[in-house]
């Protein structure tokens, strides 16, 4: 299902950007008092493409961002990040690139499309998904080896997939997945009904799975540790308004949030 | 005037037509061409003849047959019960078939989960009596993909059902033909374009089949990674690899629909 | 050896059908009336394809349908049928449409096609055993239907406006056929028509039905001479005769009779009332046929008067009442009547 949201998203990404470039003048608008300490005052329309794992943080960081400033207008596309910098690099009016995987982001720089330096603003681990109340019992890495056991895994070419790949590589483990999953949501749907018995997602996707999914730590997870590199756009239509935004993810607010659905600091 | 003369002024087309009909095939060529123009033809060959694409192709073929035979199976006695019983509620029923076209096909996907999963209502009694579980199979692919595509076939043969005349039929029922008889010889026979049309159209819809099929089915090469689902993937890490991938599905079906359709569809009536 | 017929049928529309309808062995019985008259739904109860809703159907002491209990599906009863527009099944050659009946029934594949390729030849096909149904001429396509219904050997043959679809000349040539071949039948036939003239040359029996009722029935020579009601009267107002042609010349059971085209051998010849005319004297040039007639009858219709004369032949006229006053028209009155050659028309028979 979650492949149906992006659609929607980019549909309305582009008719924000519609707007903001059809109105240069909403940013000269005279100035409403100070609402951020740090911040410099910013205005306009802000568009975040935004990594699909940050849906749900994100979407609060820009109602946050949207109150203290409340001449900003922030719109979000969450998507899968390779889609996300295709997407960019195709040039799609986008304000600032958050992804889950540098490997995206460097796409992006790669072509020009965001010259400015990436900065990591979280990190994710991997953990063990099983459906509410483990009924296979899995332990920890070693029963994804297990024939008998229904695996989910996210497909290598997908970032939790890499991820995933590199812990298996340092614990020794081969595993035997039944399916090779397009993204972690699709993962997590097989999780939750049961069909498979254990996978590999992120921290963060257990965390938001509520209470089908259990999570269960397991210590190889540090050998695979996700970045999450966020920065502005080279074409940014709203340049001031998309470093306010990095800024505020970067604060000791934003990260508040970020570790709350947890994720790492960097 | 001349044979020639006047085969071209029955075949000309007024303007009103003719423009939109040749925007409407532009809109529809225009992205394909798009594909042939980005395609990395210099790696064409190497990427064609790779295990993963041959694997990748053959489960496609495979798995969109068997399902186009599941729904012929199931779909053409459908069909036949919505254009000819006299069934209550017909109008409903045959809104429901149509269900799956509507239906996002992962949304489908999922609905097939709660279903013949493990854990689903029927699944469930599968795997404990049976020990089938129909998810991450082969099976399971033919099954996501019957169920997308059904409609297709369902629809083009009623529609024919219903464009033929019923008084075939009584005809042959008064030279003594049971109904089930003159359903092979008379009514299918009758319908064969329609039902070819369908079939096709059934045959296309599994080909192409993703959403539904990686969500029932999940993904895992030789097993149940399709030509769709692996241009999905390589579209990740590999856009080039990915176009080489839509071509070649592109080529397939092209051929199989094109020499079809000669074979069927354009016979002189 | 009779099949009997009793029934109502009761439409949703409200239309009601009450038919009383015996046909013995070898008998053709013609169903004659204006559409709407329910000729195809009598036609259809016969069939299996309409149950009736009252009543009952039998052939000799098989009950084919009797509510509430009784009703045989038309797969199981041996009847034959030709469809107005023959309905021949289009991806099947000739042969194969006539075998259909044979193969449904169970006879082996070589033996049925056997048997159709025997039929195709007696209805005068043989050049046409492979070809299909759209590659047909009118005529041939109503031969093979009559065949495919006749392959099966029916104990009634149902036959609706058999001739309907053929074009004026075909149709000549094709009723005249037809006739030869219902006569060499032995089963029950029942014809369904509007045209008074196939169902006086082809039936032994009219019935003749408005409404869903029948308004009268007998031989075709009674009913012309007789008929009961306006529709009836013209409906069936034709002189018909059966004679010997010899060039222009035909021969009657009594007198003889000129008509326009020259012909040889059997025929039957036929002119609407309408194109008889009656003189006190015989008329002064030459018409061809001309002939004494003395009035048997004179009947009052809509807009007409139908005369009925003896003669040689006997022949029925239709004149105006300013015709009837002139002539001062009473039974026993002596005149001559005479009939252009070019309004008769001949066919063989």
């Amino acid at each position: 299902m979650s492949r149906f949201v992006p659609v929607l998203a980019v549909v309305a990404a582009l008719a924000v950007a519609g707007c903001s470039s059809s109105d240069p003048g909403a940013s000269d608008g005279e100035s409403t008092g100070t609402s951020g300490p740090a911040a410099p005052e910013v205005t306009g329309d802000l568009t975040v493409f935004a990594a699909a794992s940050l849906t749900e943080t994100f979407t609060e960081l820009g109602e946050n961002f949207e109150a203290a400033n409340p001449e900003v207008s922030v719109t979000f596309n969450f998507a899968g990040s390779s889609a996300l910098a295709k997407q960019i690099n195709e040039g799609a009016p986008a304000d600032v690139f958050a992804s889950a995987a540098p490997r995206n982001m460097t796409e992006t720089t790669d072509t020009g499309a965001v010259t400015a330096d990436p900065v990591t603003f979280v990190t994710n681990t991997l953990e063990i998904a099983v459906p509410a109340g483990n009924p296979a019992g899995v332990t920890g890495l070693a029963d994804f080896g297990k024939e008998d056991l229904k695996i989910g895994l996210c497909a290598e070419q997908v970032p939790c997939g890499a991820a995933s790949k590199k812990v298996f590589e340092a614990a020794g483990v081969t595993p035997a997945p039944d399916t090779l999953e397009q993204d972690v949501k699709a993962v997590l749907t097989k999780v939750s009904l049961g069909e498979v018995d254990a996978a590999l997602v992120y921290r963060t996707d257990v965390k938001a799975a509520g209470d089908k999914v259990e999570g269960i730590e397991f210590p190889e997870s540090a050998d695979a540790v996700n970045d999450y590199p966020i920065a502005p756009c080279a074409q940014a239509p709203n340049p001031q308004a998309a470093q306010a935004f990095i800024d505020y993810v970067l604060s000791q607010e934003g990260q508040a949030v970020l570790t709350e659905a947890g994720f790492g600091t960097p | 005037m001349t044979g020639r003369a006047r085969a071209a002024r029955r075949g000309r087309l007024p303007v009103v037509l003719a423009v939109p009909a040749l925007i409407g095939l532009a809109f529809l060529i225009v992205p394909l061409a798009g594909l042939l123009v980005r395609a990395p033809w210099t790696s064409l060959g190497e990427q064609l003849f790779s295990e993963a694409v041959g694997q990748a192709l053959l489960l496609s073929v495979v798995c969109a047959s068997l399902a186009t035979l599941v729904c012929l199976v199931l779909g053409v006695p459908l069909a036949w019960l919505l254009a000819r019983a006299n069934l209550p509620g017909r109008g409903v029923l045959r809104a429901l078939v149509t269900v799956p076209l509507v239906l996002p096909p992962v949304v489908g996907g999922v609905a097939l989960l709660l279903v013949l999963g493990r854990r689903g209502i029927i699944g469930e009694h599968l795997d404990a009596w049976f020990g089938i579980s129909l998810p991450f199979t082969t099976a399971g692919v033919v099954i996501a993909e019957a169920f997308v595509a059904m409609p297709f076939l369902v629809i083009s043969v009623e529609g024919a059902l219903r464009g033929a005349d019923p008084r075939f039929e009584e005809a042959a029922a008064t030279l003594g033909a049971s109904r089930w008889y003159t359903f092979r010889r008379v009514t299918l026979p009758s319908i064969a374009p329609g039902l070819v049309a369908g079939t096709v159209l059934c045959w296309a819809r599994a080909l192409g089949e993703f959403g539904a099929t990686i969500t029932f089915a999940g993904n895992f090469p030789g097993k149940t990674t399709t030509m769709p689902l692996a241009v999905y993937l390589a579209l990740e890490t590999d856009p080039g690899a990915a176009i080489v991938l839509s071509i070649v599905l592109l080529l397939l079906s092209v051929v199989v629909l094109v020499s079809l359709r000669d074979r069927w569809i354009s016979t002189p009536s | 050896m009779t099949l009997r017929a009793e029934l109502t049928v009761t439409r949703r529309s409200g239309f009601r059908l009450e038919l009383d309808l015996p046909i013995a062995p070898g008998q053709v019985v013609a169903l004659l009336g204006p559409n709407g008259a329910g000729k195809t739904t009598a036609l259809r109860t016969l069939a299996g394809l309409l149950p009736v809703t009252e009543g009952s159907i039998s052939l000799d002491d098989q009950v084919w349908d009797r509510p509430p209990s009784v009703f045989v599906a038309p797969e199981d009863r041996p009847v034959g049928v030709v469809f107005q527009d023959y309905l021949l099944f289009n991806h099947l050659s000739a042969v194969e449409n006539v075998a259909f009946g044979l193969r449904a029934r169970g006879t082996p594949r070589h033996e049925a096609r056997e048997r159709a390729r025997t039929w195709l030849d007696t209805v005068g096909l043989r050049e046409h055993h492979d070809t299909r149904p759209r590659r047909l001429s009118g005529g041939q396509a109503q031969r093979v239907a009559l065949a495919r219904a006749l392959a099966t050997d029916p104990g009634l043959l149902l036959l609706d406006e058999p001739l309907a679809a053929l074009d004026a000349s075909t149709r000549m040539s094709v009723r005249a056929e037809l006739g030869r071949h219902l006569a060499a039948y032995p089963g029950h036939t029942l014809l369904v028509t509007h045209d008074p003239l196939d169902a006086m040359v082809l039936a032994d029996t009219l019935v003749i039905i408005e409404g869903g009722r029948i308004v009268q029935q007998g031989p075709p020579a009674l009913v012309a001479r007789q008929p009961r009601t306006d529709y009836v009267a013209h409906l069936v107002g034709l002189n018909l005769y059966r004679g010997s042609a010899e060039g222009t010349v035909v021969t009657l059971d009594s007198g003889t009779l000129t008509v326009a085209e020259p012909v040889t051998g059997p025929v039957h010849v036929a002119f609407p009332p309408a194109a008889v005319s009656l003189h006190p004297e015989p008329p002064h040039g030459s018409p061809r046929n001309s002939w004494p007639v003395t009035v048997a009858g004179i009947e009052q219709h809509a807009h007409t008067v139908r005369v009925r004369l003896d003669g040689a032949p006997p022949v029925l006229a239709d004149v105006t009442p300013a015709t009837v006053a002139d002539l001062h028209l009473a039974p026993g009155l002596r005149l001559c009547a005479t009939v252009k050659a070019t309004e008769i028309t001949t066919y063989p028979s």
